[in-house]
């Protein structure tokens, strides 16, 4: 267990969790979260994403390990008592009340004064900008507006810390880039801490200070989006996030932070992730917008012989699809300006690459 | 560019209204089928039921001169001779007729011991020449028995006459008409107590059933599937034996040496066996287990639609978990809730079979006596009077439910 840092304020100290009693669903679970921080949890869905969250607001047990906030145990606290926003996938406005009434529902909880009540809920209405709508009930509004609602009844209360199930699961697409904004807006203005679960990834790269990338109960990674783009950690988290190639290939040599590996189309050199080793089979992650197609003015250290497939015309940009000599596809996203180049079908193209831009993971 | 229209033709306006009407059409075809059976099943035998409650000529058609000539009776003394010699006459034709039998049933309806004295005299007057009555009627009938002489009698079948007549209902509620013509009660007080009783019985067998069905129900809407399934076998159960032997199994299990009795002898809790069975208690429990998956059942698909986070939503908020029931699941269940409550209210209020085998005296309903009037005491008006002031009760209950709960709550999945 590390030291514990001064500005730390929420720990996860080894969390465990089994329903079972057989296997884990949480294998360990570690991480520091600074006030004010916004931590993404994504994975895919079984992952143990949604499990740690219900640790934290307490409507799971822990099975063994320690969930601390600002040093002290939660872990025998009764869930009313934490004290944590919680915002769902279904917003979980209560329809028997109007939208008013739901927001005064933790303050009421609470036996605040009424006038301090419909103070903090006009207050709250008009920074959602839904002062207009305090009479209506929930049912009476449109998707984004309920999230909005359920944002600010899990904020009315003043939490530390607000827990956001896969908040914006339910609703379109340009509703769901909109509400992306509406929660960074508010969580850069009122500065509380969040943990937010989600499998969409654009959504937890644009809107996280950190990722902690799950899978099979395990964290992966936990880093800064961009760090978590550029430089994965291992093959999961390479895949996992955004799009990626693999050529699959076998290391020659190492040296330092680079490694010079074999691959059916000449040899490439690369950098090294952890578990690497000379003479074993590794894959080289390259991503799609990382590869260049020969001719180009970009400055490259890499180059990989492969044959045009199609071309598929997405609109702000064109994707291509070639065929490595052992068959594997490879897809290159190029934007669309004038210098897209034009193939015929199974013409022989070069593609080329920066050594900073490609990664070599271990293949286990 | 092609001018367009946007107004239909009179062609359009054609194609458009044969459409509606052919929809409407099949629609109403497919509701004819019950449409017709509800008329012939439950329409019509309710308005027969209703119409026999106040209507009842059998009276009038067997008397119908003697009836007219008692419309100017004081109702003070003795009638007049000539009304006497009337009845005679009548009488002695129903006797010929075979018909003095129903008279007497009338008649004893209102005052008990009648038939006999009907039925004699009228066994009497057969074989007396009509010569004979139309001279000594009077004295012929005062000899047969000592109650013609008595003016109560002679208002006991004056009253019986009416064709249409509210004296079933008052009846149905323990009143009757006094000789000025008001209204009082009985001197017997049966059928308000035991609506009272009825109802108190269906409140509290309603009441048990949320005690046992809503923790039950709540406990499977949000158990895993694989669970909730089979317990949903168990609550079903009953559903599939014959009502029959699920309540004779309670007669086995209640009775004097039944199985409950002989287990708390044998525990020692009590010394003597306790009477269960044949009685109001019996009624009750037997009852309560019957109409169990009514409650169950809409409680359970209503409660499938809460989603959990409600609850978790209202006590990451702070509340206590039971100020978030009482406050969020409460009001999100009483659709459920209500619909349970409901049918196993009005359905417990009309029950027959249950009390009648192991409800003994004390455990009868009111649907026992309608039954009674109908299969025994022969009073079809009177049970048809019990039966619409039982429907009309249900009714006002209903009204009274819509008024403070609101029948919007209603839902049954």
């Amino acid at each position: 267990m590390n030291e514990i840092r001064p500005d730390t304020f929420l720990r996860f100290d080894n969390v465990k969790k089994s329903y079972d009693q057989k296997s884990l669903v949480v294998k360990g679970f570690d991480i520091d979260v600074k006030e004010g921080e916004f931590i993404t949890l994504l994975g895919p869905s079984g992952s143990g994403k949604t499990t740690v969250l219900m640790m934290l607001a307490g409507f799971e047990s822990v099975t063994s390990g320690n969930i601390a906030i600002e040093g002290k145990s939660i872990n025998k606290t009764a869930p009313n008592k934490r004290n944590i926003g919680m915002v769902f996938q279904n917003y979980a406005l209560f329809p028997h009340m109007s939208v008013a009434e739901n927001l005064a529902y933790p303050l009421t909880v609470r036996k605040l004064p009424k006038g301090e009540i419909n103070d903090r809920v006009a207050k709250y209405l008009k920074l959602v900008e839904l002062s207009n709508f305090g009479d209506r009930r929930p049912g009476q509004l449109s998707g984004g507006q309920k999230q909005r609602v359920a944002l600010a009844r899990a904020m009315i209360f003043e939490p530390a810390l607000i827990l956001m199930d896969e908040p914006l699961g339910a609703l379109d697409k340009n509703l769901r880039e909109q509400m992306q904004f509406e929660i960074t807006r508010l969580h850069k203005k009122l500065g509380f801490t969040v943990i937010y679960v989600t499998h969409d990834q654009t959504e937890a790269l644009s809107m996280s200070d950190r990722i902690a990338v799950f899978n099979d109960g395990v964290v992966q990674q936990c880093a800064p989006p961009s760090e978590l783009y550029e430089r994965p950690i291992n093959a999961f988290v390479a895949d996992f996030i955004g799009e990626n190639n693999f050529v699959l290939g076998k290391v020659v040599s190492i040296e330092g932070c680079t490694a010079k590996v074999k691959t059916d189309t000449g040899t490439i050199t690369t950098q090294t992730a952890a578990g690497l080793a000379v003479g074993n089979a590794c894959k080289v992650s390259i991503r799609p917008e990382k590869l260049f197609i020969h001719p180009t003015t970009h400055a490259h250290e890499n180059s990989l012989d492969v044959t045009f497939n199609t071309r598929i015309y997405v609109g702000d940009f064109i994707r291509y699809y070639f065929k490595l000599p052992n068959g594997t596809d490879v897809v290159v996203k190029v934007l669309n300006d004038l210098s897209a180049p034009e193939f015929d079908d199974g013409a022989s193209a070069k593609l080329l690459s920066l050594i900073k831009n490609c990664i070599a993971f271990p293949i286990s | 560019m092609i001018p367009t229209s946007h107004t239909l033709d009179p062609d359009d306006a054609r194609n458009a209204a044969r459409e509606v009407r052919k929809r409407r059409l099949q629609a109403f075809l497919f509701v004819v089928p019950l449409l017709v059976f509800i008329i012939f099943a439950f329409v019509a035998p309710i308005t027969t039921m209703l119409y026999r409650s106040v209507h009842n000529p059998t009276v009038a058609n067997l008397l119908p001169e003697t009836l007219i000539a008692l419309e100017d009776w004081s109702g003070e003394d003795l009638p007049d001779d000539t009304i006497l010699i009337q009845f005679a006459t009548d009488l002695k034709r129903m006797a010929n007729e075979r018909t003095s039998g129903q008279l007497a049933d009338e008649i004893n309806r209102a005052l008990p011991g009648m038939s006999s004295v009907v039925k004699s005299t009228a066994r009497n007057l057969r074989r007396v020449e009509d010569s004979a009555i139309a001279t000594n009627g009077v004295a012929l009938l005062l000899d047969a028995n000592d109650r013609w002489s008595d003016p109560t009698t002679w208002r006991a079948v004056r009253d019986a006459g009416p064709i249409y007549s509210s004296s079933y209902y008052l009846t149905a509620v323990d009143m009757e008409r006094t000789v000025s013509g008001g209204i009082a009660p009985r001197d017997t007080q049966i059928y308000k107590q035991l609506y009272t009783k009825t109802l108190k019985m269906a409140l509290i067998i309603t009441i048990l059933t949320v005690l046992l069905g809503y923790p039950l129900a709540f406990f499977m809407a949000h158990a895993a599937s694989g669970l909730a399934n089979f317990l949903m076998v168990f609550v079903l159960l009953p559903f599939w034996t014959s009502l029959l032997v699920r309540t004779t199994a309670w007669i086995a299990l209640l009775q004097t040496n039944g199985v409950v009795n002989s287990t708390l002898l044998a525990l020692g809790i009590t010394d003597q066996p306790i009477e269960m069975l044949y009685t109001q208690f019996a009624t009750i429990i037997a009852m309560t287990h019957i109409l169990l998956p009514f409650m169950v059942l809409p409680l359970y698909a209503v409660m499938r639609g809460i989603d959990n986070s409600f609850m978790r939503a209202a006590i990451s908020m702070g509340s206590r978990p039971i100020g978030a029931w009482y406050r969020i699941y409460l009001p999100m269940s009483l659709p459920g809730l209500s619909a349970g409550a409901l049918l196993v209210f009005i359905i417990s209020v009309g029950y027959y079979i249950t009390p009648a085998l192991v409800g003994g005296v004390d455990g009868q309903m009111i649907s026992n006596i309608i039954a009674f009037h109908m299969q025994q005491s022969n009073n079809w008006e009177l049970a048809a009077a019990l039966g619409s002031l039982l429907l009309i009760l249900i009714l006002v209950l209903y009204w009274l439910f819509d008024k403070f709960v609101g029948t919007s709550n209603i839902k049954l999945g």
